[in-house]
């Protein structure tokens, strides 16, 4: 492990590119914020879905971090976060492509009824995790299911 | 707008000797800064432009950004969290500087608070301080009705008045003789003032005074520069409360 860690620093500070990391931040943001925010469709879902890994090959490519891991380095600290987030942003688009249903503010707009949210508790009335299964490999979704004995699900109607 | 930085550069942590040769003031002429930006933000555009140009990105501390978590904190044109009342450094925005403005931005000063890198001091000294003492550690037992214990508004509203302390350190910072005793204060004052927290109140008096002293921070001499600094307004009155929760700590020790 300790050794996977120093790997991935020298990594980070070796490529030297051209763009910051604060640059990589914010293009993973715009796209999360776009096609995997409160509401979202299959064809933003899957379109972001081959963005996240253009972009995550090119921040390990061309991103930039100045200085030393010998002393206290924010940008360094801050790339190591980003590249988390460009493994996760994908795996929150899997997820969000995977539940074909609106639940709460998890808004698939394939899945309304007149602007509300539309349950599927046929075939959705579970709790998911994804497994990790290491780098490079897609993740293993598993699934338990919710069981309710005294109370009928219904929908919930806000108007 | 534009504004012209100087900004203290220090690459390693502070060495025990003249602060003066750890690092120095670095001129940066800015543009393009919005007024809208909040001086954090600013500092973020100065650091992308940086290191763009291949030159190292200036290290602060931030977090929540919002005023709450205490740890952003630099002196800006000689005063702590800069120049509004009651303002964090990171809720002043960039609107309180006129167009065409020099800013002078260093790191706290104290050697209690060591530099680690350009703005970033380390304040471990004060969760050293929280540690010894600024908790309540009697079994408060299962949750009971909200108002079991009887808490006059009086004395709750003094409680909460100390209690907003975020710990930025920005009253040791504006003190002249780095005395931290209004941070101490607040936290002797937020437990004296509620009847959960008088049990250890003697004993927590004793204990937050020792840690302070032995950190090195100085004592107050009635300047009030940290209640003109602190950005939750903490009243000095809690450095009265502390002496007197000292003094009766000390008399009545066994
Ligand atoms: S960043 Fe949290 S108080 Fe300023």
């Amino acid at each position: 492990m300790h050794g996977e860690v120093s790997e991935r620093i020298r990594r980070l500070l070796s490529i030297q590119g051209k763009r910051t990391v604060d640059d990589f931040h914010k293009a993973l943001g715009k796209i999360m914020w776009g096609k995997c925010g409160m509401a979202r469709n299959e064809a933003g879902l899957q379109q972001a879905l081959q963005e996240i890994p253009v972009l995550r090959e090119e921040f390990w490519r061309d991103v930039r971090v100045l200085g030393s891991n010998e002393s206290l380095n924010q940008s360094l600290e801050k790339a190591g976060r980003v590249a988390d987030f460009l493994e996760f942003g994908e795996l929150l688009c899997r997820d969000a492509l995977e539940r074909r249903e609106s639940c709460g503010g998890h808004f698939r707009e394939e899945w309304q009824d007149a602007g509300e949210a539309q349950r599927d508790d046929e075939n959705f009335c579970h709790a998911a995790v994804w497994e990790y299964k290491g780098e490079g490999q897609p993740e293993v979704r598993h699934q338990e299911e919710l069981v309710f004995e005294n109370v009928a699900l219904a929908v919930r109607s806000y108007k | 707008m534009k504004v012209t930085l100087h900004i203290w550069r220090q690459s390693q942590p502070s060495t025990k000797s003249d602060f003066r040769r750890d690092g120095a003031m670095v001129r940066y002429e800015l543009d393009g800064v919005s007024s809208d930006m909040s001086f954090l933000e600013m500092l973020d555009v100065l650091n992308e432009k940086l290191i763009k140009e291949g030159q190292e990105p200036v290290a602060f501390d931030h977090d929540c950004r919002e005023g709450i978590c205490g740890s952003c904190g630099v002196v800006i044109n000689g005063r702590p969290h800069g120049p509004e009342g009651g303002t964090t450094a990171c809720q002043l925005h960039m609107r309180s500087f006129k167009d065409g403005a020099e800013i002078w931005i260093e790191p706290w000063r104290a050697s209690a608070f060591p530099v680690v890198r350009d703005l970033v001091v380390d304040r471990s000294a004060f969760d050293r301080i929280v540690q010894s003492g600024a908790f309540v550690s009697v079994n408060t037992g299962a949750p009971q009705d909200a108002n079991a214990i009887p808490v006059p508004k009086a004395d709750a509203d003094r409680a909460f008045d100390a209690a907003t302390c975020i710990g930025c350190g920005a009253c040791v910072a504006a003190c002249k003789n780095a005395s931290a005793m209004l941070f101490v204060g607040a936290k002797v004052s937020h437990f004296a003032h509620l009847p959960q927290g008088r049990v250890e109140r003697a004993e927590r008096a004793r204990n937050l005074v020792a840690t302070m002293d032995a950190e090195g921070f100085g004592n107050c001499t009635n300047q009030y520069e940290c209640e003109a600094a602190c950005p939750k307004e903490i009243p000095v009155r809690v450095i009265a409360e502390m002496n007197r929760e000292y003094l009766r700590a000390k008399v009545t020790e066994e």
